[in-house]
């Protein structure tokens, strides 16, 4: 507000008012204005421990997220038996594990502390993937124009038709039992390997980045036909810069804004896809700890044993937070016309 | 708008048939069969089996037989029969003649059902779920927004804002057990889990009795699947009414007298519903897949099982039936909503 004043104030000649402000980038004014909101703080703060927490796992886990002691299972320190009051009466007290161990005698807290890799890489991976895809495919559509535009917008409307959710369990129940009948050797028995070691993730990338490029694909293509016309571009056209060169140089760096906006926005739906994927066994492989997975085994013995389901829920709703926080904070720095909408 | 209709609905038999080409060529690109198990059934079993289906056509012709079989009206004077491989949706008698529709095939797992077994004890409870926890969302979120519109930068308004961000921020699969263990183990304010409704349906899909015995099932997940979505529904009717009564019109609805509640009701709200109109039709598609989820949960016997279990156990007729089921509703609940928004937005022309 107070840069605004300064400049709007009356011209007084000799007056010893500066007209000008700094000079700022887009991105150095979004910067100032999401380091005002605190929400926002609030959400990439604790996104940042996140990511702290999922690289030095091994650190923080008191165990590691696959180590069962078939002896302590479902056992629960003396405090989770107060916060859940239903369980006294049968509850097996052990003070080794801080949020209790799950049914096979794994430590519950170590793998939600591994399971924040899987829901953040889909995090960032996922809209790594559908930006790469939905911007090379609508800048195509969008650059070109005419008839090209017209198929291959087409063949979006007829892939946002698709209910998205059912192809990706289609697709994964596809890959996963595809796996035990190939030879070594071939590109998908590496993909399958790369799958495995990956304990189960790539799947869910591919699966999520195939679904979901078509709304970048249609954001980026409305940008760009609107920058197409502009002054700038024909300027750039007349002194003889390619197409690349324009596309890259002049017409990416214009839209980026919004698509970033765009792909904050679908983080925290990237990461209850993975969880719902998980929770109906089609997520990563056991016994990687994916928070989905976890409360889908949990919610099995929900009536003795809440603490197994909730736990890893509630780590699900607090990253979930974070990422919509985040999110909101960045659209109003970036696009304050849209502040408040949606 | 005419045209615009009949054009839409061409397109959307167009997508069915896509949907419904490349699920069939997935379903069977999954390596084994429906009859594979841990312990191979005796070769002759196997062959008379696959015969029986016909397991043995060619793929173009198995999936040609299938579109067959739905798609075209069967025009007999035979009386239906209680075969699993004759049971039609819908069975009309003219005179002597039976016209007869939708057959969907039987099921290879659940050997004395067929998918319109399925469709007729268990969707419609996925459809009574699904519409209550429509229903919610509209109720927490029209008023909830509403509010926060009209007393903007107060409380109400920090409040309201903070509910919905809570709200996007826990799935179904959070808020689920939170519930179930709260409200139905810890409290008994509710059952845990189970549903109030079992067949015969009134009219095919609804509970035959409502009352506290039918409600008691449904208040939770209705409540757990419908949050979510009224979160989305207060911050966008929260947004759109902020812009819609600064327009010009609302200010001359002001000056010529009208009290504050007709300028919201009539002026201000019908205006502001069209972006809430257009967010519903990926919203109902949300609730859908949400109600697996849901169902799993909250143990209610409606769809979502079979949406899983039939792609574990290749079970084509069932994944084939519930994909092109769902297809089907989302693609007409997107022409629905592009009417309504036609209809309340009279500059939009269709043509």
């Amino acid at each position: 507000m107070s840069q605004i004043s300064q400049i709007t104030k009356p011209f007084q000649p000799g007056g010893s008012v500066p007209l000008t402000r700094k000079r700022e980038s887009l991105w150095q004014d979004g910067l100032r204005r999401l380091v005002k909101n605190r929400a926002a703080v609030i959400g990439f703060t604790i996104i940042i421990l996140l990511i702290l927490m999922a690289i030095i796992a091994p650190l923080i886990a008191i165990k590691r997220f696959d180590a069962q002691v078939l002896n302590d299972q479902n056992k629960v320190p003396t405090w989770v038996t107060k916060v859940f009051p239903t369980m006294k009466p049968y509850a097996k007290i052990s003070t080794v594990y801080p949020l209790g161990a799950d049914y096979v005698g794994r430590d519950l807290f170590s793998r939600i502390v591994y399971g924040a890799r899987v829901s953040l890489s889909v995090a960032f991976i996922g809209p790594l993937i559908s930006l790469i895809i939905g911007v090379i495919y609508g800048s195509i559509s969008g650059y070109f124009g005419g008839r090209v535009d017209n198929i291959m917008m087409r063949v979006v409307d007829v892939l946002y038709a698709f209910p998205s959710l059912l192809f990706i369990i289609l697709l994964l129940a596809f890959f996963r039992s595809s796996l035990s009948h190939l030879t070594p050797g071939s590109p998908a028995y590496i993909l399958s390997k790369m799958d495995e070691s990956l304990g189960g993730m790539l799947f869910i990338f591919v699966g999520i980045g195939l679904t979901a490029w078509e709304t970048m694909a249609r954001l980026t293509r409305g940008q760009v036909l609107s920058l197409r016309e502009k002054e700038f571009i024909e300027a750039a056209h007349t002194i003889g810069a390619t197409n690349i060169r324009i596309m890259f140089r002049h017409i990416l760096p214009n839209i980026l804004g919004p698509l970033v906006v765009a792909e904050t926005l679908a983080i925290p739906g990237y990461i209850s896809t993975e969880a719902f994927l998980s929770f109906i066994g089609l997520g990563v492989n056991p016994p990687t700890p994916s928070w989905g997975a976890m409360i889908s085994e949990g919610a099995n013995s929900l009536r003795s044993y809440p603490n197994q389901a909730i736990f890893p829920a509630l780590a699900l709703a607090i990253t979930m937070f974070a990422f919509n926080f985040l999110g909101d904070g960045l659209r109003d720095a970036l696009d304050p016309r849209l502040r408040g909408t949606q | 708008m005419g045209r615009y209709i009949i054009r839409r609905l061409l397109y959307m038999v167009v997508v069915i048939l896509v949907v419904s080409i490349i699920t069939f060529g997935l379903m069977h690109a999954i390596p084994g069969g429906p009859f594979s198990r841990e312990k191979a059934l005796p070769a002759a079993t196997l062959k008379v089996l696959n015969e029986r289906y016909h397991l043995d056509d060619p793929l173009w012709k198995q999936y040609l037989d299938y579109v067959y079989n739905v798609l075209v009206p069967h025009i007999t004077t035979k009386a239906p029969t209680t075969s699993l491989s004759d049971d039609c949706l819908i069975n009309v008698k003219i005179g002597s003649v039976w016209i007869r529709w939708m057959n969907f095939g039987p099921s290879f797992k659940s050997r004395s059902r067929t998918v319109n077994d399925i469709f007729r004890d268990n969707l419609p409870i996925s459809a009574q779920l699904g519409t209550m926890a429509l229903t919610v969302a509209l109720i927490i979120g029209l008023p909830l927004g509403i509010l926060a519109a009209l007393k903007q930068n107060t409380i109400w308004d920090y409040l309201g804002m903070g509910i919905s961000i809570l709200g996007v921020s826990v799935p179904v699969i959070v808020l689920g057990p939170i519930f179930v263990w709260l409200f139905g183990v810890a409290l008994h304010w509710f059952p845990p889990t189970g549903w109030g409704a079992k067949p015969p349906y009134f009219l095919g899909f609804l509970p035959t009795h409502l009352g506290w015995d039918y409600f008691k099932f449904a208040i939770m997940p209705a409540v757990a699947l419908g949050l979510g979505s009224s979160a989305i529904i207060a911050r966008l009717t929260r947004a759109t009414l902020l812009q819609t009564v600064r327009e010009d019109y609302i200010r001359t609805a002001r000056a010529k007298g009208l009290s504050e509640r007709v300028i919201i009701t009539r002026h201000a709200m019908k205006n502001s519903m069209i972006p809430v109109v257009t967010i519903l039709g990926p919203m109902l598609a949300a609730l859908v897949t949400g109600t697996f989820v849901t169902e799993l949960i909250f143990g209610i016997p409606g769809m979502g099982k079979y949406f899983v279990t039939s792609i574990t156990n290749r079970d084509y007729p069932v994944i084939m039936g519930t994909i092109l089921l769902y297809a089907v509703f989302l693609v007409i609940a997107n022409l629905v909503v592009d009417i309504v928004y036609a209809y309340l937005d009279p500059r939009i022309r269709y043509d």
